[in-house]
Parts: C-alpha cells; sequence; structure tokens
C-alpha cells in the first residue's frame, strides 16, 4: 500500500467510525423499538379482562408496527400472509353461511374486550364503525372499504363465501398490515358468528345485498 | 351550582333532539345527518362549561393546601416559579429539577409533592372526576391550560431527554396490540376517516396533530366533565383493548410529547368543548 492509498484508507475508517459514533449518540430505530415496548409494558396496569399480556406483541403484530406508514418488502408481506392463512379454522360442518340477521346484531355491536365491558359479553364485531353495510344504517364508519352489496357485485360463490369467511377469521392471511383485527384467530368471534356476519355479506336475502 | 344547570340543560335539550332525530322512523340522509352534526358543534360553541373549572382550578391554584400548607403559586411548570400564562404551551419539556421530561399532570403532581407535600401517591389519586366526585386534577389543568389560549405551541426537542420521549411517543404511536391489533394509527393515521359519524383526525399531519392537540382539554357534554389530556389518552387505549394507562406514567408523557410537538406552530384553543 503506498502512501496515497494509505491516507485515503484512513479517512474511509473514519468516516466508518463517524457513522458508528452517530448510531451511539442517537439510538438506532430497533433500539427504540424495543425501549418503547419496554416503556409500555411498565405504563399500563391490568384492568377487568384486560391483561398486560395484550402488549406482548405476536410477529405479525411486531412487523406490522416497525412498517407501519412504509412499504412492506414483498417478502415480509408473504411471510405474514402465509402465516396467518396456516392459521384459519374453518366450520367443521363446513358451512359458511349463518344466519345474516344476527351477521346484522355482530355487525351493529361495539361493546366486547374493552376493560370497561362485562367479560361474559356481549362481543360484537363493530363492523359499522369502519365500513358501510346495510343501507338502512346511515351511521358508519370509513376506515375500511363500504361492504354494500358485497355478494351482489361478486357473486354469490362458494369461493367468494369462503373469502369472506377468511377474511374475517384472519384478515391478515389476505393483506398483510391490513387495519382489520383477526376476529377468529384473536378469538374475539367464534366459528358461528363468523358464519353468522358471512352470511350478512353473502345471503342473497341480506339487506347489505338489496 | 344552579348556573352549571342552566347552562347545560339547554344543550342536553339539543342531544336529545339530535338523537331522536336519529331514531325517527324517517331516517336522514346521511348528508343531512353530517349537516346535523355539524350545527350541533356550532351551538355547544355557545357557551362552555368548562369554565367553572377553570375558575375551581384557580381558586384551588392559590389555596393552602397539604401537610406544608403551601399553595400551588410558586410551582414551576417550565418558565419560573409562579409562571402560569403560555406555560402549557411549552410542554411537556424537560426539567432539571427531576431530570425528567414531564407534561403538565406530571408536573402538578411534582408541585404538589414538592411545595405542599402530598405524597406520591396522594398527589396522583382520582385525576378523572365521575358522576360522584369532581377531581381536583382536572380543575388544575382546566385554569393552567386556560392560561395559554392563543399562545402558539412551541414544544421543544432541545435536551437528548426531550429528543428521546419524541421518539419514543411516535413508536408508541405505531405500536400494535392487544386482541385487535390496534394501534393510535390504526384511527388517526390517514386523512378524512371516521368511526360511525365522528371524524377522526390524521395525527401524523400537521393540520390534524394541530387541530386535535390544541382543543384538549375539553368539556365533553356527553360526560358533564372537564377531560385532560391524559384522560383523552387513557380512553383512546381502553377502546383499543388495551390494559389501563397509568396517569402519568412514562408511556403517557412519551405520548403526548409526540402529539404536542406535531402541533407547534397552532395557536392553543382549549379548555374546548366537545359533543
Amino acid at each position: 500500500m503506498n502512501r496515497r492509498q494509505s491516507i485515503r484508507a484512513l479517512a474511509a475508517c473514519a468516516a466508518a467510525v463517524a457513522v458508528v459514533l452517530g448510531c451511539a449518540t442517537a439510538p438506532g430505530d430497533a433500539e427504540v423499538s424495543a425501549k418503547a415496548a419496554a416503556v409500555l409494558q411498565s405504563s399500563f396496569k391490568e384492568q377487568g379482562q384486560a391483561k398486560l399480556d395484550r402488549l406482548v406483541q405476536d410477529d405479525t403484530q411486531k412487523t406490522c408496527s416497525e412498517y407501519s406508514g412504509k412499504v412492506i418488502p414483498k417478502d415480509v408481506a408473504e411471510r405474514i400472509e402465509k402465516a396467518n392463512l396456516a392459521s384459519i379454522k374453518w366450520p367443521a360442518d363446513g358451512k359458511l353461511l349463518g344466519d345474516w340477521k344476527n351477521g346484522e346484531r355482530i355487525a351493529q355491536e361495539g361493546r366486547g374486550m374493552q376493560y370497561s365491558d362485562d367479560p361474559k359479553g356481549p362481543v360484537g364485531a363493530n363492523c359499522y364503525a369502519c365500513h358501510r353495510l346495510s343501507p338502512q344504517e346511515v351511521s358508519y364508519g370509513t376506515i375500511g372499504p363500504p361492504l354494500y352489496q358485497f355478494g351482489k357485485l361478486r357473486g354469490y360463490s362458494d369461493e367468494m363465501r369462503k373469502y369472506a369467511y377468511g377474511k374475517i377469521y384472519n384478515a391478515e392471511a389476505y393483506n398483510a398490515c391490513t387495519n382489520m383485527p383477526r376476529f377468529g384467530h384473536s378469538g374475539i368471534l367464534s366459528v358461528q358468528q363468523i358464519s353468522d356476519v358471512v352470511a350478512l355479506l353473502m345471503d342473497p336475502d341480506s339487506p347489505v345485498n338489496k | 351550582m344552579m348556573r352549571v344547570r342552566r347552562g347545560v340543560a339547554p344543550v342536553a335539550a339539543f342531544v336529545l333532539a339530535l338523537v331522536s332525530a336519529f331514531g325517527a322512523p324517517a331516517v336522514p340522509a346521511q348528508g343531512n345527518a353530517v349537516d346535523e352534526i355539524a350545527k350541533y358543534r356550532a351551538a355547544l360553541q355557545d357557551g362552555n362549561p368548562a369554565e367553572l373549572w377553570e375558575a375551581r382550578g384557580a381558586d384551588l391554584w392559590k389555596q393552602k393546601r397539604g401537610p406544608k400548607t403551601a399553595s400551588l403559586e410558586q410551582c414551576d411548570l417550565g418558565l419560573g416559579p409562579g409562571v402560569v400564562k403560555g406555560a402549557y404551551a411549552r410542554l411537556p419539556r424537560y426539567f432539571a429539577d427531576a431530570d425528567r421530561v414531564m407534561d403538565l399532570e406530571t408536573r402538578i403532581v411534582w408541585c404538589m409533592v414538592t411545595l405542599q407535600g402530598f405524597s406520591e401517591a396522594d398527589a396522583k389519586k382520582g385525576p378523572f372526576g365521575g358522576p360522584d366526585r369532581k377531581a381536583d386534577m382536572e380543575a388544575y389543568v382546566a385554569y393552567v391550560t386556560s392560561e395559554s389560549r392563543g399562545v402558539k405551541m412551541n414544544v421543544a426537542l432541545d435536551h437528548p431527554k426531550e429528543r428521546e420521549a419524541y421518539r419514543l411517543g411516535e413508536k408508541m404511536f405505531y405500536f400494535r396490540g392487544g386482541t385487535h391489533d390496534f394501534a393510535c394509527a390504526t384511527c388517526h393515521g390517514e386523512d378524512g376517516k371516521r368511526i360511525r359519524l365522528q371524524d377522526l383526525p390524521n395525527l401524523t399531519q400537521t393540520a390534524g396533530a394541530q387541530k386535535a392537540y390544541t382543543t384538549w382539554p375539553a368539556y365533553r357534554v356527553s360526560q358533564g366533565e372537564l377531560r385532560s389530556f391524559q384522560w383523552r389518552l387513557n380512553d383512546c387505549f381502553r377502546q383499543q383493548r388495551f390494559p389501563e394507562l397509568v396517569f402519568a406514567s412514562d408511556a403517557s408523557i412519551a405520548l403526548t410529547m409526540f402529539l404536542a410537538r406535531n402541533a407547534n406552530g397552532a395557536a392553543f384553543d382549549a379548555p374546548a368543548i366537545k359533543r
């Protein structure tokens, strides 16, 4: 190595050291995430049915927190979707279409799983908080897409029923880091209740399809 | 207290009128419902019962209380002992005497302990009022925040602990957890969204953060209470299906730092009045 080369190498090394020092003075992203999770654990207390384990993230929650507001790399999205798809439990009798009237009640019900709620229930899906469904209900939110005429527009096929069931059971299986809760996977709704909500979306007699 | 009742009754009547409008067999088209809500909000601005909390807080602030029979008049909210005017618009901030970042409520607790001799547990007890009791903390908060009305939000990130609190608060804002995988960002990360008919501010954008942060604390008509920012965070997490956020906890301060800093530049405009 001649003199000029060694000076250049030295300069590169100094730059590398500066980068490392920079990282040391301003903590890295992963470090801040870990600290934030720890501070959250010590800043909450269990109340009613909401215990501190609700602050322990699974892989989907942790990964989606990290990519919130950013583009999720394709391989990461595929990993999340694959793992969540595997978790879906299908009805033992294969019946995906329940009672749409009960589905409507579940879609309207906002209570459930909050520490202020009775642990004995009721537990709803609160679909209207985020989606438009039956046209009679004008008080609907817009965080999710409108689902009015869900079955009528897409056709009442077995595939579409299966998709609706799977999506409600575990939405992360179809759209990594969606805002939608995983109603079956997280034990919010039973298999029967999910089938009832599927009927609200997929039964030709449901007001959603009028 | 009679004044309160007279002031609130017309508002309550208006709420009932609104509710029955929704319940009527001829359901109004959604546009009309949204218009009615806008009218209702405009009507609310006429008189704000928050003034009663402000007056009570101003009075309590001067009262000699606690084991040391001292008032809070010498409390240093960041602009020096005794300066209340404009203090809230610069909070949260790093306090050298405590060697930590504090929001308003945490700082009031600090002053109750150091000046008045309360134990920390006593100072933090019952921070939110209910049907059967008024919370002194909410009165203090109403008074101190009212003294920043019209002052531009100016939260600094000069101290390393202030920068750390901001970064932690940002992470917490995007932290998904609980039975429903919700984060603050689930509801407050996009423009023009709503839950049912309730508009949601996008707290990741300057305009949304400014509008939301500068209008808390607020008198909540539906609860008949003045609600502090600590309460606002606490109740968001309840609906997020998280456990209960501890009053004046480190997470509450970090999140407040993130949101307050994002509101910089806007004139503070509270205590406000909300549905």
